[in-house]
């Protein structure tokens, strides 16, 4: 409603003095400074958690963590909701391992065991066709995704234990005469010191964070969750777009469970349970709002190290584990606090809003 | 207080003569930082009569609406009520005093019934619970004083617009409100509705409420204020009674000079018919037996501007969608220079030429959570999209040229689409559309809470397109507009076409056909 000159805004901000600065830059990265808070406080407490081979380790359990935590982004940005990764990660480290255990093919009389690559591609698609379920249920049949997700969250989870009767797949490593070896590279091996899961993170991170920034399908997902219906009527075909992030997401906890399956070397179905709980967190964390259109890769990517980073530190200095648990609880509280904080604050006064435009809150930055 | 007997007012408890300022603010002024919002505003409420509040988007009038209703406090100046200096910490301690304000956007319940929204928040409690029974008595005698017939226990999302914010105003009358302010109250209603909600501001008067009106509908304010206040650039620039004044003294003050909407733009060749509509029909989302479009059929040629008039509910949203592809229509042809559009998607006939700006811009126009450049620029991605990637620079070519086209007010680009004024919001999505390079493009009441200003460089942006070839369809529930734009003017009514017009016309002979009573 007020009508607001640029010179004036101009004049508004520096009116502000450098204290109110200080406050917002320490807001808005909050991830951040959280973040090296914790590497400080953990290494004072504990001589062994400032060194490379534990970060490499820790790093390796964010892998997990933050792979989870890009496809739910994705999500997250267009307002939905993805509950079902973690038995999606499960279900797939399930099938990975039934494949290396190789398929009895009774017709035939004849057991095949497909190459790794073979099972790394039917991996992916069944992590697909989990999230293209989700998608459809809730871009064109109106499911709520909350609800969509969850019952997909059980019936993946379910799939995985009656697939193994509820049992662990132990021989992932495969058999040379078999042509089946190399299961372990995907997450087990290393390459040049770095754990194999750490680059496949850093990969998908910078793939999805050029989609989102420099795609028309990253600004479709976040005008999708920012205005569904102005999107729409603008022509991003949004039904698409939702369909799309749901495989994006079920792809992305389909290579969680290859990497974490190979860095056990055994798929078991119970994998991943609770995980979706904690990826939401990472995004959280990350600044991104559950209500859509806010939110990028490098601040989920900083919620899960947080996550990760405050949960390998309370092991190392020996916290028990329940502390562990109401540590995490804390820290995500606190984290939707803030964000509630950043947002409201923009809402809550539109004509002092206008004069302090809050930095850029779409994806201008990976 | 003594007043001749004849001219008190006792029946509502509120007493003293009619006409006197009742509240009024002194040398007003408020500042958000460095930025005066407000510049030594004097402004006087008046016992038992309408003020209204006159002024372009920006001009102050929402500062002064929030700062007499107790949500901010002046920087300087002060409040006066009933001759007594007053500070208000609070809404609610203005609301205990005796004022309420009443938003554009209702703030009621949809969910709750009438009773429990005019009880919303200060229950009338018992030992053992709420006393429903009181309050549905109380609310039944609200609704008899307004002579409205609503029932108590009707859910609010089950009434007509025009009847909610009749709730609104039952709201605030339960809580002994003297005055009144209404922010836009008129801007969704139809004209019958209108008439309505005029009847119970003559009763509230007669009860001695007095009543602060604000409206971009000049014509309408009019009919029912007494007493006009223009505001520009935070400072009142002219005070006069409602029978020394007609609307362009009105116009004259909001924008400091003789102000013409123009009139349609002549001396350009028209073309070709660029959008053929035959037949249409859409059916009502509610009751698929019910026809919101009924077979309707228009041809819109190239540099032609057609006004759709209409009062609300007449179908010309529904009409505009369905032409855009948001709704599906249930039989009939949309062509498009020639060629049937009406089985693709909205991206499809966006990608050929046919745009719409919608009708609510919050709703279905901006996406809020974007910049002004992200929102520019949104429906042409493809536009700046080379392979794979977007291109920034070129985005940032698009950006600034739409800016500089369609003239938005903006520190650039980047800015947050929340800091933009109505009218220049209003800006970014016209900019949007034509962005895309379409033929024809449709407008949903575009002039809908704006200010005269932004509305008189809409009309500027129409003409032009219209000269350079583009079929323009414009729907609007205001006369005046029809005869400032338009080539043609088609009158809708009941989902049909009830007249055609040239631009000739004179408003009696529009209002006529639209089935609208002229309201006086």
């Amino acid at each position: 409603m007020t009508d607001v000159s640029p010179a004036d805004k101009r004049a508004r901000r520096e009116s502000l003095g450098s204290g109110f600065d200080l406050g917002r830059i320490l807001l808005e990265g909050r991830a951040f400074f959280a973040l090296i808070a914790i590497i400080v406080v953990f290494s004072i407490l504990s001589p062994f958690y400032f060194s490379t081979s534990n970060f490499l380790i820790m790093a390796s359990h964010v892998a997990i963590f933050g792979l989870l935590a890009i496809g739910m982004l994705l999500v997250i940005l267009t307002g939905g909701i993805d509950l079902s990764v973690g038995s999606t990660l499960g279900l797939a480290g399930v099938i990975a391992g039934f494949l290396m255990q190789g398929v009895q093919l009774d017709a035939f009389g004849v057991v095949l065991y497909p190459p790794v690559w073979v099972v790394v591609v039917l991996t992916l698609c069944v992590g697909a066709l989990v999230g293209a379920i989700n998608g459809v249920l809730i871009a064109y049949f109106k499911v709520p995704a909350f609800v969509a997700t969850l019952g997909l969250l059980y019936v993946a989870r379910g799939i995985a234990l009656l697939m193994t009767n509820g049992l662990t797949y132990n021989n992932l490593g495969g058999r040379p005469e078999l042509g089946n070896t190399g299961f372990n590279w995907l997450g087990f091996d290393r390459l040049f010191t770095v754990p194999i899961g750490v680059i496949i993170l850093a990969v998908v991170a910078l793939v999805c964070s050029v989609l989102l920034n420099r795609t028309a399908f990253g600004r479709w997902v976040y005008s999708t969750g920012g205005n569904a219906r102005a999107a729409e009527l603008s022509g991003v075909p949004v039904k698409r777009v939702q369909v799309t992030v749901y495989i994006l997401s079920g792809i992305c906890a389909a290579i969680a469970g290859l990497v974490l399956s190979s860095q056990l070397t055994s798929a078991g179905p119970t994998a991943g349970t609770t995980y979706e709980l904690t990826a939401i967190a990472a995004v959280v964390i990350g600044g991104a709002a559950l209500t859509g259109g806010r939110g990028n890769i490098r601040g989920t990517m900083l919620g899960a190290f947080v996550i990760g980073f405050l949960s390998d530190g309370l092991v190392i200095i020996g916290v028990s584990s329940y502390w562990q648990t109401v540590f995490t609880g804390a820290v995500i509280v606190l984290a939707v606090l803030l964000n509630s904080i950043q947002y409201g604050r923009r809402r809550a006064r539109p004509a002092a809003a206008a004069a302090t435009p809050t930095s850029s809150p779409t994806g201008s930055a990976a | 207080m003594s007043a001749p007997a004849a001219s008190r007012v006792e029946a509502s408890g509120i007493t003293g003569r009619i006409g006197e300022a009742v509240l009024s603010a002194r040398n007003v002024a408020k500042s958000y930082g460095n930025i005066q919002a407000l510049k030594g505003v004097n402004f006087e409420v008046h016992r038992g009569q309408v003020t209204t509040l006159f002024g372009e988007n920006g001009a102050g009038k929402s500062t002064l609406m929030r700062i007499l209703s107790g949500v901010n406090k002046p920087t300087s100046g002060e409040i006066i009520l009933d001759g007594e200096p007053v500070v208000f910490h609070s809404a609610s301690e203005a609301r205990d005093r005796g004022i309420s304000i009443i938003h554009q956007e209702l703030s009621l319940a949809p969910n709750l019934s009438v009773r429990d929204n005019i009880f919303m928040g200060r229950e009338l409690r018992t030992a053992t619970g709420v006393d429903f029974a009181e309050e549905e008595r109380q609310t039944r005698a609200l609704m008899a004083e307004l002579e409205e017939d609503i029932d108590p226990l009707t859910p609010v999302e089950e009434l007509r617009l025009g009847q909610q914010q009749i709730v609104e105003i039952a709201r605030a009358l339960s809580v002994n409100s003297r005055i009144l302010i209404m922010d836009e109250p008129t801007s969704a209603l139809s004209a019958s509705e209108v008439e309505v909600l005029f009847k119970v501001i003559r009763d509230l008067k007669a009860r001695g409420v007095s009543i602060v009106y604000i409206s971009h509908h000049l014509e309408e304010a009019l009919q029912i204020t007494d007493h006009a206040v223009v505001l520009r650039d935070g400072t009142m620039t002219a005070y006069a009674e409602r029978k020394d004044i007609d609307l362009e003294w009105i116009v004259r003050n909001m924008v400091g000079e003789n102000f013409d909407l123009g009139s349609p733009p002549t001396g350009h060749a028209i073309g070709d018919v660029a959008l053929a509509i035959q037949g249409v029909s859409v059916p009502d989302a509610a009751r698929p037996d019910r026809m919101v479009v009924d077979g309707l059929s228009l041809d819109v040629r190239a540099g032609e501007i057609v006004c759709i008039y209409g009062l609300m509910g007449a179908g010309r949203t529904e009409l505009l969608e369905c032409v855009a592809g948001r709704v599906r229509a249930s039989g009939g042809q949309i062509l498009l220079e020639g060629q049937d559009v009406s089985h693709l998607s909205i991206a499809e006939r966006i990608a050929r030429g046919l745009v719409l700006v919608p009708e609510d811009r919050q709703r279905d126009g901006l996406v809020q959570t974007m910049s002004v450049g992200q929102n520019l620029s949104i429906a042409s991605i493809a536009a700046f999209t080379k392979g794979l990637f977007t291109s920034r620079s070129r985005e940032q070519a698009l950006v600034e040229r739409s800016i500089r086209n369609v003239q938005i007010k903006t520190d650039g680009g980047r800015a947050p689409i929340g800091s933009l004024s109505g009218g220049n919001q209003q800006k970014v999505v016209i900019g949007k559309m034509l962005a895309t390079e379409p033929s024809v493009v449709l407008l949903d009441e575009p002039s809908r809470g704006i200010d005269i200003g932004a509305k008189g460089e809409v009309f500027r942006l129409l003409a032009e397109g219209a000269r350079s070839g583009l079929a323009v369809i414009y729907s609007t529930s205001e006369v005046g507009e029809c005869l400032s734009i338009a080539h043609r003017i088609i009158v809708m009514s009941r989902g049909r076409i009830s007249a055609e017009f040239g631009s000739n016309v004179t408003k009696e002979e529009i209002m006529a056909a639209s089935g609208e009573a002229v309201v006086h």
